[in-house]
């Protein structure tokens, strides 16, 4: 039978999986560099944002409204081309990697900012009034507090950036996405679109399922946790 | 002990604090009173920069505070107990009441639960190191609030309005423990609206009225025989 699912078709899967595993491989590798600089940058922009201090919480304004309110592609291929322009390239897969850390950052600042700013004013009150500065107030009083309000959201930020390596197919990405198009379009290769969508679909979801399930899992268990031992977080506005 | 010179504080254009001031002496009970809004709080909120002065110096054994050294010297020489407790609601009694010492005070564990049980019992609340805060009712609370601010060993506590958050039956619970408290040679500044217990420990008493301080004097002299007219007035509401 000839159709999308033939028989041939899922034999040239099967004969080219390296390309799929390929694909995973780099769509792996980039999501965890970009995984690292978003967490790094959520959390500085993140503590800017809430700092008091004015100048800084204009500087992560800017950042999170730059990068929130323009395409992901746009910014890839900015970052690619003007690199490229300057003769600075440095590979799809950096670049990639930067500019999904860049943009989940924005995402992941705004994540840290919610959870810091939903902690009452008398927490950060009552640790400065016993003599912590910033950093201890922070790391013993504040984000320990704000850490089960900021998870789910956050993994949920995981989920996305993963998907979004998808975005590189944009400046010719060597993600799972792209790789699957050069395979279904590839001179050699070409033809197998159902089966290669399918499993390259799948293997997305078998890799995002079982995070987005651990973010609904944890925000239910915080959220039992928190009925039992906590008080009612303050929303931002009532902090004044 | 405590010297507030000329203190000035604005909210925007609020003129909170008028040249206020004030000399609290070592080992001193100084009570202050007045209407809602007077500026009580942001008065003891200046002395561990909790609200840093507009204008005025803050003294505190002779050397001045400054943004730059609040930290150090509040670590040194002040504790606060706030009227919502403000207990750490993620950790556990026990915890609450080593943190500071074990992260800010250096102690080894073994000393700093040592000296925490030293504390419950002078509260009173020995058996529940292991439970969390809002396990609690308000009045234990805020008698755990006051062994936290114990276990920093400052030789200032600041108290605004410790009790006014509980209910009625529980006042007297922690109306005790601090009479108990001020038989110890530690320096405290008490905002309260409990008549009793200004009577009873305050070595003097300090009246404000719109962001000044209208009238010094000993329970004695604010009770028998008050001069000023908006005492009077404000005594004559609240003592019923
Ligand atoms: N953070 C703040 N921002 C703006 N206004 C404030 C702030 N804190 C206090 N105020 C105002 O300052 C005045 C004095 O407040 P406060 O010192 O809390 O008085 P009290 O403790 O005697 O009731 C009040 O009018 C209050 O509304
Ligand atoms: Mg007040």
């Amino acid at each position: 039978m000839g159709g999308l699912f033939s028989a041939d078709a899922w034999e040239k899967i099967w004969v080219f999986r390296d390309t799929f595993i390929l694909g995973l491989a780099n769509t792996g590798k980039m999501a965890a560099v970009a995984l690292l600089l978003s967490f790094l940058l959520g959390l500085i922009f993140g503590l800017m944002a809430t700092s008091g201090q004015k100048p800084l919480e204009h500087i992560s304004r800017i950042y999170v409204e730059l990068i929130q309110n323009t395409p992901l592609i746009l910014q890839l291929c900015f970052l690619y081309y003007a690199l490229a322009f300057s003769g600075n390239s440095i590979g799809i897969l950096p670049t990639g990697m930067i500019a999904l850390g860049i943009y989940h950052g924005a995402y992941m600042s705004e994540v840290v900012r919610a959870g810091i700013g939903a902690i009452p004013k008398g927490q950060f009150e009552a640790a400065a009034s016993q003599g912590f500065g910033y950093i201890g107030e922070m790391y013993y009083v504040i984000l320990p507090q704000s850490i089960k309000i900021i998870l789910p959201p956050m993994v949920n930020q995981v989920v996305n950036l993963i998907k979004n390596t998808s975005c590189l197919y944009i400046i010719g990405g060597a993600d799972l996405i792209s790789l699957t198009y050069s395979f279904v379009t590839g001179a050699s290769t070409g033809g197998a679109y159902g089966p290669a969508y399918l499993v390259s679909g799948l293997l997305f979801f078998v890799v995002c399922y079982p995070l987005s399930t651990l973010a609904s899992y944890w925000e239910n268990t915080l959220k039992l946790r928190e009925q039992k031992t906590q008080v009612v977080p303050l929303t931002i506005e009532e902090r004044g | 002990m405590i010297r507030l010179e000329k203190i000035n504080k604005f909210f925007g254009d609020l003129h909170v604090l008028q040249d206020v001031d004030l000399e609290v002496a070592e080992g001193e009970k100084l009570v202050i009173i007045g209407p809602s809004g007077s500026g009580k709080s942001t008065t003891v909120r200046c002395m561990n920069f909790l609200e840093e002065p507009t204008s005025g110096k803050v003294f505190i054994n002779g050397e001045e505070m400054t943004s730059k050294n609040k930290t150090r010297m509040v670590r040194e020489s002040t504790s606060m107990v706030f009227q919502q407790f403000n207990l750490y609601p993620h950790m556990t009694i026990l915890k609450n009441l080593t943190l500071a010492p074990i992260k800010l005070y250096h102690k080894s564990k073994e000393e700093a639960e040592a000296l925490a049980y030293h504390y419950l019992d002078i509260v009173g609340l020995r058996e529940k190191a292991h439970v969390y805060p809002t396990t609690l009712s308000g009045g234990q609370q805020q008698r755990i609030a006051i062994a936290r601010a114990l276990c920093a060993q400052t030789k200032i506590i600041l108290f605004d309005e410790p009790t006014s958050a509980l209910d009625p039956e529980t006042i007297q619970e922690v109306l005790d423990v601090m009479i108990k408290l001020a038989k110890e040679n530690i320096t405290m500044v008490v905002v309260t609206h409990e008549m009793g217990f200004a009577k009873e420990v305050a070595d003097r008493i300090v009246f404000m009225d719109n962001g000044k301080i209208v009238e010094v004097g000993t329970p004695n002299e604010f009770f028998k025989n008050p001069s000023n007219e908006r005492l009077k007035q404000f005594l004559g509401k609240i003592i019923r």
